[in-house]
């Protein structure tokens, strides 16, 4: 059949399986949207190109699926750099689709024309310009299926608009002709053979996961070896919710604010058993630091990843679902009673056993984000910002639901949250969704509370207001003299803005109001912000000063 | 500089880099030595004996640990096929050289003798200066640069690297 490029587009999308994109329309994209109402495909228009891509983002690492955004020409197209990056980084599969003058123009310095695939070409796993309407349905094809395999990532396609106005044959193409591509998904079996020794041997193993489990959807496997030899289970930010942290083997998040309990553990384990993670900085620290005691086996999909960072002993290259399976059956049931007892006893003295942030007065995010916790029973779909709320909200929400963290780990980018959970709650209507930001971050990507009201999506919003931009401020606090430049911030009344969109909002400056406040939150049908004043120089604790290794924190001080 | 290399033991290293003859695949390429900080000395690219196919010639300093990522992270590129280290193989490695040095009638001779002794070539004559041409391996091409330096060399251009394995065995793997 005969179709122009832009029906070929979206042709290609709804066989991808594409239900939702995310983006904002313009000049050079006019005849891509112009085709497609008659597609079953839902269009968000979002009120910025950044907050396009998170919530493709978001979409992604909520469904699992390739999350797609739109953006026109030059403008529109470096306002999706961000949100690009941040899905690289963060191994979450999206394809953005950008429109581009005419082939004819390229290189004129045409009215918003910019070189958008030479911009992206470091953050993105592939891009490609297509100029011309027959190459548009194999480039689709293959930009599916290379965001979505291997090490997943961020694809970007620009299309002139004379291939979206360009007529041919439309043929489906059937395979991917991708020579150079060929990602490496089951494990070498000698290699799994030798891991299972090793653990067997191991007197102090300990997990350490990251997303690489949740992208594989290997969290039963994970605990069945987790269960089978009693090992105890770390994990990255990106890692959290691979494992219900209610689980006796769950050590919760290591690394620069991992509980005490966590690090210790690591720092002292004769076997990290690293999984889907990149053994980031924010968890290892100084590289040679790391776990000095420890033989390090290395399970991921990315053969770049191993030994890129930390020494490994044992790499294996493959899928964590695959090689798990592979490896469960050969390792033998343990009881490493002594080694966790060790660890219940550093337990025992933290923090999480004493429960301080429910004493005093004083409005601490500790005890909002933990009331949230108990709210809903661990099971919400959270998405946090950057910040001390990011690391607020990974301390103190016991994530029980599989996936239930969304969150901007490699990147680190404010402004993630607000646009991700809009990804999130379109992808996964039934769901909980909540976001914890602060005041700096939300600032950064308010607007799109006006998609939300527009959307009708229920997210619910509970802002971490503190008045600075916190995380900074602590760093001043603790390594620069208390010099608080750059970092006070005033924000508007949040609850004001709130119900200006058209949304219900609602002020909390006591402890006593928290409870109150979250439950009218939960009943009312349809997205409310809460805006928490939180005490302004609260520090996130524990700390590890950078380059240390990651058992010398500074601890809490007692009351909080 | 976050990434944990080891530039200890630093030597250089040839590799062959097979890749799809695709738009921005260069570029691609050299922007990743670029972001990752790897330190390459030269690089070569033209079409190799399959079509479509580009063959690259990068010489890199790097030690065995780095040497791994550089290689990994070639990989990783969607459009490259195959990567060979033949640092340690044994190698026909030529490179080409083009040098326009400053020649009047008292100095021709001399520099023509050099040139002969070099198995080099005259290209091009003008009233002040010669074109010479040279192919053979960098110490030679040094060698002659160095040697024809004291003349005055106005104008030089040197291909960097190329490489293929002697005997039977194709870079691109097995044929
Ligand atoms: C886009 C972006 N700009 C700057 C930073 C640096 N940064 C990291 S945390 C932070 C403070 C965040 O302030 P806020 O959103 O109020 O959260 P808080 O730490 O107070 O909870 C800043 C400025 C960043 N991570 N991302
Ligand atoms: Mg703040």
């Amino acid at each position: 059949m005969k179709m122009n490029g832009a029906q070929i587009i979206w042709e290609c999308l709804v066989r991808e399986g594409v239900e939702i994109v995310f983006g904002i329309t313009g000049g050079k994209v006019i005849p891509l949207y112009h085709e497609l109402p008659a597609y079953p495909i839902h269009h968000i228009t979002m009120r910025h190109e950044q907050a396009a891509a998170h919530a493709a983002d978001g979409y992604a690492r909520a469904t699992g699926k390739v999350g797609v955004c739109i953006a026109t020409s030059g403008p529109g197209a470096t306002n999706l750099v961000t949100g690009l990056a941040n899905a690289q980084m963060d191994s979450s599969p999206i394809v953005a689709i950008t429109g581009q003058v005419a082939s004819g123009d390229l290189g004129t310095d045409a009215f918003q024309e910019v070189d958008i695939t030479g911009i992206t070409m470091p953050i993105t796993k592939h891009n490609c310009l297509i100029t011309n309407v027959t190459e548009l349905a194999q480039a689709i094809r293959e930009a599916f299926h290379i965001a979505r395999t291997g090490h997943p990532g961020a694809v970007l396609l620009d299309v002139t608009v004379d291939a979206q106005m360009g007529q041919c044959e439309f043929v489906y193409p059937e395979a991917v002709n991708l020579p150079g591509y060929k990602p490496h998904t089951r494990g070498n079996l000698r290699q799994v053979a030798q891991a299972a020794e090793m653990i067997n041997q191991a007197k102090r193993p300990v997990l350490m996961v990251g997303r690489g489990v949740i992208v594989a959807h290997a969290q039963d496997e994970l605990v069945e070896l987790a269960e089978k030899a009693q090992i105890p289970v770390s994990t990255t930010l990106l890692g959290k919710s691979a494992i219900p942290e209610s689980h006796p083997l769950s050590l919760g998040m290591g690394g620069m604010h991992g509980e005490s309990y966590t690090n210790l553990a690591v720092q002292q384990a004769d076997l990290i058993i690293g999984i889907g993670t990149r053994f980031d900085d924010r968890f290892t620290s100084a590289a040679h630091t790391f776990a000095p005691q420890a033989k390090i086996i290395h399970i991921d999909i990315d053969p770049a990843e191993i030994a890129k960072r930390v020494r490994v002993d044992l790499p294996i290259v493959g899928d964590a679902l695959n090689v798990l399976r592979e490896l469960v059956p050969l390792v033998k049931e343990a009881g490493h009673a002594e080694w966790i007892e060790i660890i219940d006893g550093w337990r025992s003295e933290s923090h999480e056993h004493s429960r301080h942030w429910e004493e005093g007065e004083v409005l601490v995010p500790q005890y909002v984000v933990r009331s949230i916790s108990e709210l809903t029973q661990g099971d919400a779909l959270m998405v946090s910002d950057v910040g001390q709320n990011q690391m607020w909200e990974a301390q103190y929400y016991i994530h029980n639901r599989f996936g239930g963290l969304i969150s901007s780990g490699g990147l680190g980018t404010m402004g993630f949250a607000l646009p991700a959970s809009i990804g999130a709650q379109a992808g996964c209507p039934e769901c909980t969704v909540w976001v914890v930001a602060g005041d700096g971050g939300l600032q950064m990507t308010i607007q799109e509370l006006a998609t939300i009201v527009q959307e009708r999506l229920p997210i619910k919003i509970a802002l971490l207001n503190n008045g600075y931009l916190g995380m900074v401020r602590q760093w001043q606090e603790f390594f620069f003299e208390r010099n608080y430049c750059g970092t006070p911030i005033l924000g508007p009344d949040f609850a004001k803005v709130a119900e200006a969109y058209g949304m219900a909002g609602i002020t909390v400056c006591e402890k006593a109001q928290v409870g109150v406040a979250l439950e009218r939150a939960m009943q009312i049908d349809g997205p409310v912000l809460i805006d928490f004043r939180i005490e302004q120089e609260h520090n996130v604790f524990p700390m590890v000063p950078a380059g240390r290794p990651i058992d010398e924190m500074i601890r809490r001080p007692k009351q909080v | 500089m976050t990434l944990a290399k080891d530039y200890n033991n630093n030597s250089r290293r040839t590799l062959v880099v097979l890749m799809e003859d695709k738009p921005g695949v260069l570029s691609n390429v050299s922007n990743m030595f670029r972001r990752r900080n790897y330190n390459i000395e030269s690089l070569t690219v033209g079409h190799s004996e399959t079509p479509n196919i580009s063959r690259m010639t990068v010489v890199v300093h790097a030690s065995d640990t780095v040497l791994e990522q550089v290689i990994k992270q070639l990989y990783k590129l969607i459009h490259v096929t195959k990567v060979t280290d033949i640092t340690d193989d044994d190698a026909v490695i030529r490179e080409l050289a083009l040098i326009r040095v400053h020649a009047i009638s008292t100095s021709r001779a001399e520099i023509k003798q050099l040139v002969d002794i070099f198995r080099a070539q005259i290209i091009d004559v003008a009233h002040d200066s010669m074109t010479i041409e040279i192919t053979g391996t960098e110490d030679k091409v040094d060698s002659l640069v160095e040697i024809l330096r004291p003349f005055g060399i106005k104008e030089l251009t040197r291909t960097g690297r190329v490489a293929m394995v002697r005997g039977g065995l194709a870079a691109g793997g097995r044929g």
